[in-house]
């Protein structure tokens, strides 16, 4: 499609009243400047910028902090939320969504939440949690629960009931843990000694 | 010219004046002569305020101290996809105080991305004995209880409409606080709403407002309540339903069928949340006469969509989800010949791949199939320069066209090149173009004709598009009727902002997110512009603790002759004048 509007390849500022910097200050310098910091970049390094691949060095097309996953950009695509609660989609795809549930360590003044579909096992999760909460977990047994520590991993499951966290295999686990609680001292033992 | 002004009696002139309705002209009537001003302004009865920061109430009431009728808006569009940080603006409370005891006789409210709270409404309830018109439109800030007021204290209310408005749902009674006595409903729009609201409150009030023409149930209210109501409210005209699901039963359906096959006026139907296609054969009876369609929360497959509007020949809106795929659209191009707007809708907007059969073809032989189509809004994961420019040459009268390419970024799939030209052949054909979002891969050149061509465009949405500050030049300087731009993630900056300072006047209003638009610059227009509002959005705390030339997180301008505003929380600021940056 041939342009019909003749333009310059610059803005031609000149002539405007409205321009940054102190009078007197060389503008086709000025200009040069900003138009480096303008050049298109290509698409790909913006996609790059938004997603996980971290900060790009140059000047950016855009200021926002880089969102945690590539499709999670703020308010894109353009859809209202009360569309977005209200979609059901029709095929089962594999969920997108973690499992989230809250930790909570006795003793400790805060919580946790954590992700359980990160984890590929109990090795994994207790690992975790032994880093998070700074302590260590002792030797899990199925007759005996857990020996050699005063704490306790357990979680409370569907039905509300406190369980021992290992009693069940691991995917029921994961559908079926609300929360976990790293118990202490007796009321662990009370669990321990199997139920 | 002065000597026939003055013969006419006041009355006379305001007689001629009362069949003028419509803004503009009123507005030029007020410009003839200082007497034409006076006997407008007492006239006048009815105001739309498109951003309520431009003008104080004080000074609307000032010069028209006899309306009856005001629409006012608050946020900017952008707030509709969460761009705009909570308690940015937008609160009606001064209004309503000012009008309150301004305006005893006021029968008419409509707003529209404001924030309003129980107490306003309860001010309303209170303070206006003839009101009849409540309409909150992506409005929030209130409860229930705001809604039990204005039931219970609103005598002569016709129309309340909620639409998607956020309203916290504390109890679903605030519907029986209308009276027994009361009957002139017209319009209940609550379809936004969460909770159940009592349904034999509900049911007793339908069954009394014979003049019942509209009315919008909300997802709570189970379809086998719907043929009861339904069947107290024959005359109604528009209807949108609950959920649309239950236990498949000959006798409910028959019930349902027989209820709607008696709504004769019925021409709008909406809601259809949770739909189970065994149900929606009861409304084929009334498909001829429908002409609006509301699907965009119906969840089911194109051949249950094709069914059912394959029987709406007199359909003129259609608003769907992607379900209804390519094949679908070919059958609404080939039996809907009326249709005016079409909305597509993504049912799966995040998923990384596509879902559905739908592509451009579907938009591509609506248009060619629908010869009055004008307004469009298609989400969908393709798109080419030959199919923007088929669908161009095929609806010149075209006056709204909203692309959602939803990966950012995307060429044209088969030559991989900008969707420039595409858009390009829209802004050249459809020269009365109104409304254009553009989405895909664009470079500079697509402005180029956008200002070159867009001559009537009134309103832009752009993201992630262009590559330098000539694109945003090319439209600031080529739109003669541009109102409203708004912008985010592209890579405009201060250049063509400043360039184009004085076309900001001209322009309600102006939106730039994730630009790189300095705090410099904004300083200097502030500066320079006192009839601007220039509002810099930051959460990250002052933009004087950072460079000026680090470009702020996002901007908004918009004319104004009531100064800056005094409510802006604390991550707005401004500049004025003195040039020293003003907090709130």
């Amino acid at each position: 499609m041939e342009s019909k509007v003749a333009y310059d390849n610059d803005l031609n500022l000149k002539a405007t009243e409205l321009r940054l910097g102190l009078p007197g200050t060389d503008y086709s310098e000025e200009q040069a400047l900003f138009s480096a910091r303008n050049n298109k970049r290509p698409l790909p390094e913006l996609n790059e910028k938004c997603g996980s691949k971290g900060s790009s060095d140059a000047p950016h097309a855009g200021n926002e902090t880089a969102p945690p996953t590539k499709e999670q950009i703020v308010g894109w695509p353009p859809i209202r939320s009360y569309r977005k609660n209200n979609l059901q989609p029709k095929k089962t795809e594999p969920e997108a969504a973690g499992i989230y549930v809250k930790v909570s360590m006795d003793g400790a003044p805060y919580l946790r939440k954590i992700d359980l579909r990160i984890y590929k096992g109990y090795p994994e999760l207790l690992q975790a949690l032994e880093n998070m909460f700074k302590f260590t977990i002792g030797e899990y047994s199925e007759r005996e629960g857990y020996k050699g520590s005063e704490y306790v991993p357990t979680y409370e499951d569907k039905d509300g009931d406190w369980m021992l966290v290992g009693d069940v295999p691991w995917d029921m686990f994961m559908s079926s843990c609300k929360r976990l609680r790293i118990m202490k001292g007796s009321e662990a033992r009370g669990l321990g000694c199997g139920i | 010219m002065q000597r026939m002004a003055c013969s006419f009696p006041d009355e006379v002139l305001e007689h001629v004046f009362s069949f003028v309705q419509c803004d503009n002209d009123r507005n030029a009537i007020s410009t003839v002569c200082k007497s034409w001003y006076k006997i407008e302004r007492w006239s006048r009865r009815r105001v739309f305020v498109g951003n309520c920061y431009a003008i104080s109430p004080g000074m609307v009431i000032r010069r028209f101290p006899e309306l009856r009728s005001i629409e006012l808006k608050g946020k900017p569009h952008f707030a509709d996809f969460n761009l705009v940080p909570d308690g940015w603006g937008g609160y009606v409370a001064p209004w309503i105080s000012a009008m309150a005891a301004a305006y005893p006789w006021l029968e008419e409210i409509r707003l529209k991305r404001m924030v309003i709270t129980d107490e306003n409404l309860e001010l309303i309830a209170k303070s206006f004995k003839n009101f009849k018109v409540l309409v909150l439109s992506s409005c929030e800030g209130f409860s229930t209880e705001g809604l039990a007021a204005v039931a219970a204290n609103c005598r002569n209310l016709r129309e309340l409409d909620l639409r998607e408005s956020e309203v916290e749902d504390l109890s679903g009674h605030w519907l029986s606080h209308f009276p027994d006595d009361y009957t002139s409903l017209v319009s209940l729009n609550i379809a936004c709403l969460g909770c159940e609201v009592s349904f034999s409150a509900l049911e007793r009030l339908v069954g009394r407002c014979p003049n019942l023409r509209t009315l919008r149930l909300n997802r709570a209210v189970p379809l086998d309540k719907l043929a009861n109501l339904l069947r107290r409210a024959p005359q109604l005209v528009e209807l949108g339903t609950g959920a649309y699901s239950s236990e498949l039963r000959p006798d409910v359906f028959s019930n349902l069928s027989g209820a709607f096959s008696g709504c004769k006026e019925l021409k709008s139907l909406s809601g259809f949340w949770d739909v189970v296609p065994g149900y929606l054969p009861a409304v084929y009876p009334i498909c001829c006469r429908l002409t609006t369609l509301n699907l965009s929360y119906a969840t089911i497959q194109s051949p249950d969509l094709i069914k059912l509007v394959g029987q709406c020949q007199n359909l003129q809106r259609l608003w769907v989800l992607d379900y209804i795929e390519d094949a679908g659209l070919d059958a609404v191009a080939a039996s809907c010949k009326g249709l005016r707007e079409l909305r597509v809708f993504p049912s799966d907007p995040f998923g990384p791949e596509p879902n559905v059969l739908l592509t451009e073809q579907g938009l591509v032989s609506v248009s060619e199939g629908c010869p009055k189509l004008q307004s469009v809004l298609y989400f969908c994961r393709q798109m080419s320069n030959a199919a923007l420019m088929t669908i161009a040459r095929n609806r010149p009268n075209m006056t709204r066209f909203r692309l959602c390419i939803i990966e950012p970024g995307t060429p044209d799939y088969l030559t991989l090149q900008p969707l420039d030209v595409g858009f390009g052949a829209i802004v050249e054909h459809c020269k009365d173009l109104q409304r254009l979002s553009l989405s895909g891969l664009l470079t500079d050149r697509v402005f180029e004709y956008i200002g070159t061509y867009a001559k009537k465009l009134e309103m832009l949405s752009v993201a992630f598009a262009g590559e330098s500050d000539l694109g945003l030049h090319h439209v600031l300087s080529g739109c003669e009727n541009l109102r409203k731009l708004e912008i985010r993630d592209c890579p405009f900056g201060d250049k063509a902002l400043l360039a184009n300072a004085a076309k900001l006047e001209t322009m309600r209003s102006l939106w730039m997110s994730s630009c790189s638009v300095t705090f410099g610059a904004c300083k200097l227009l502030g500066q320079k512009m006192p009839r601007l509002n220039v509002e810099v959005i930051d959460e990250r705390g002052p933009p004087d603790s950072r460079p000026e030339r680090c470009p702020i997180e996002k901007l908004y301008i918009y004319r104004t002759v009531a100064g800056p505003r005094f409510d802006m929380p604390g991550f707005v600021w401004t500049i004025d004048e003195d040039s020293a940056m003003r907090l709130s």
